[in-house]
């Protein structure tokens, strides 16, 4: 009988009751705020929903998810310690997630009307507003960058520019990225309509040329040389996302364009949000940086959504044909949100007004501006 | 006089909220598109009575392709 006492204490030592803090429950909490507005709200559910949950997991006392220590055979990883190594730190899964985002992509819109691509490098503005903004808030460069392309609104470009400069701020930025994501249908539209008047709300664009099978399977072609040539670290990601592209227009691999958008986009999402919701320990994220990182974010966001409708009210100061200035904000990337915005705003201002696809070629000039973006910092300071 | 509402993108019927004989307002719904995962209400242009659905729900419709004609 007394033998068993020290059994005894040892399993109740080692619950994770008695290592509980107070720290842990506040992030039970944010994850299940998560969870919540996942289920609830339906906001950004994808991801939302195993972040909140990989941010519950790390936070149960002793529970070997997210450690790794050095053993005689060399580092003993947990559970998502190897989704985050091999997946996130190894920049495999932002990459794998372009490729799918590629296949989902038409450019066609771009193609059409190529002057949109100057509205999704005009939307770029908010990422550096923000760069120069967090480096007076006392972040380093790395840092100041990562926090910067939030305001690109492109989840997996942040996730893989700050796996690289920063891994440190990984859980807030990403966090950060994915809530505005999130957010775009009421972050954006006062910002629209506090710079547009009614009369530029109304602006109806013509209907866009066809685009030819040819000019979609030569673009990831050109697109690939021209971007990578001139940003060589964007590669990656540019290069997945216009192969995925590729499989999509080619018409000849209809089993891995489908696959690319579907089954593996899916299963590396899974990944993602654990992986990046484990990085959110009480220890690390509780401290004041991460609410900085929210509001520098934020700010990231509504210049970029600004630049983006300012650039289109200038270009049409010189243009014969006008374009409607909603379109602009559609140029941080969040594909397709920050177009269906342009498309609700228009047609608020005119019921017979249809700008959904007109503000795709923003959208997706946004997702290549972010890109390029990501690799001009890499270029600077890596 | 008879006038032509015509699908602004390429998409597919959601919906269809008016039947053949109705009289419409101008900016009545008359359907549904949806077109990247969005609902996009197609409304009248000016008042009339529908004369002829040429689409139906589900169907795949292009750019400016006829959808509903009015009179």
């Amino acid at each position: 009988m007394t033998e068993s006492f020290p059994l005894l204490n040892q399993i109740i030592f080692n619950t994770g009751f008695l290592h509980l803090q107070i720290n842990h429950v506040i992030m039970w909490i944010i994850a299940f705020t998560f969870i919540y507005l996942a289920i609830k709200k339906g906001f950004e559910p994808l991801l939302l929903l195993p972040i909140g949950f990989g941010i519950l997991l790390v936070n149960l006392p002793l529970a070997p998810i997210m450690g790794i220590t050095e053993g005689a055979e060399g580092p003993q990883r947990e559970l998502i310690r190897w989704f985050y190594d091999f997946g996130i730190a190894s920049e495999i899964i932002p990459c794998l997630i372009f490729m799918g985002v590629g296949a989902l992509t038409d450019f066609g819109p771009l193609i059409a009307n190529p002057k949109t691509l100057l509205l999704g490098a005009a939307a770029q503005f908010g990422v550096y507003i923000a760069f120069f903004g967090s480096i007076m808030f006392g972040f380093s460069l790395q840092e100041a960058a990562s926090i910067g392309i939030i305001g690109g609104a492109d989840g997996p470009t942040c996730i893989y520019l700050t796996s690289k400069l920063a891994p440190q701020l990984l859980g807030a930025n990403a966090l950060a990225a994915y809530s505005y994501m999130a957010m775009v249908p009421l972050i954006q539209p006062p910002i629209m309509r506090l710079l547009t008047t009614k009369a530029e709300r109304k602006i109806r664009m013509k209907q866009m040329r066809p685009v030819s099978k040819t000019e979609k399977i030569v673009f990831p072609l050109i697109g690939t040389i021209l971007i990578c040539m001139i940003v060589p670290p964007a590669a990656p990601l540019i290069g997945m996302m216009f192969l995925g592209n590729l499989f999509r227009e080619s018409g000849v691999v209809e089993r891995l364009s489908h696959a690319a958008q579907n089954e593996l986009l899916n299963i590396v999402t899974i990944f993602l949000g654990l992986a990046v919701g484990a990085t959110m320990n009480a220890d690390k994220f509780l401290k004041p940086q991460p609410i900085f990182i929210f509001f520098l974010g934020l700010a990231a966001f509504a210049f970029g959504t600004a630049s983006g409708v300012l650039m289109a009210k200038g270009m049409n100061l010189f243009l014969k044909e006008k374009i409607n200035p909603l379109i602009g904000s559609a140029g941080v990337s969040a594909v397709p949100m920050a177009a269906r915005v342009s498309q609700v705003e228009g047609q608020k201002a005119d019921k017979h007004n249809f700008l959904l696809m007109h503000a795709m070629g923003p959208n997706v000039a946004g997702v290549i501006g972010t890109a390029i973006a990501a690799g001009l910092f890499l270029t600077m300071l890596k | 006089m008879s006038m032509e509402v015509r699908s602004p993108m390429q998409g597919s019927i959601l919906e269809i909220l008016v039947k053949e004989g109705d009289k419409v307002a101008e900016d009545d719904e008359l359907l549904i598109l949806e077109a990247m995962k969005m609902e996009n209400p197609i409304y009248a242009p000016s008042s009339g009575t529908i004369k002829e659905i040429k689409v139906k729900k589900k169907d795949t419709v292009d750019v400016d392709q006829i959808l509903i004609v009015l009179e």
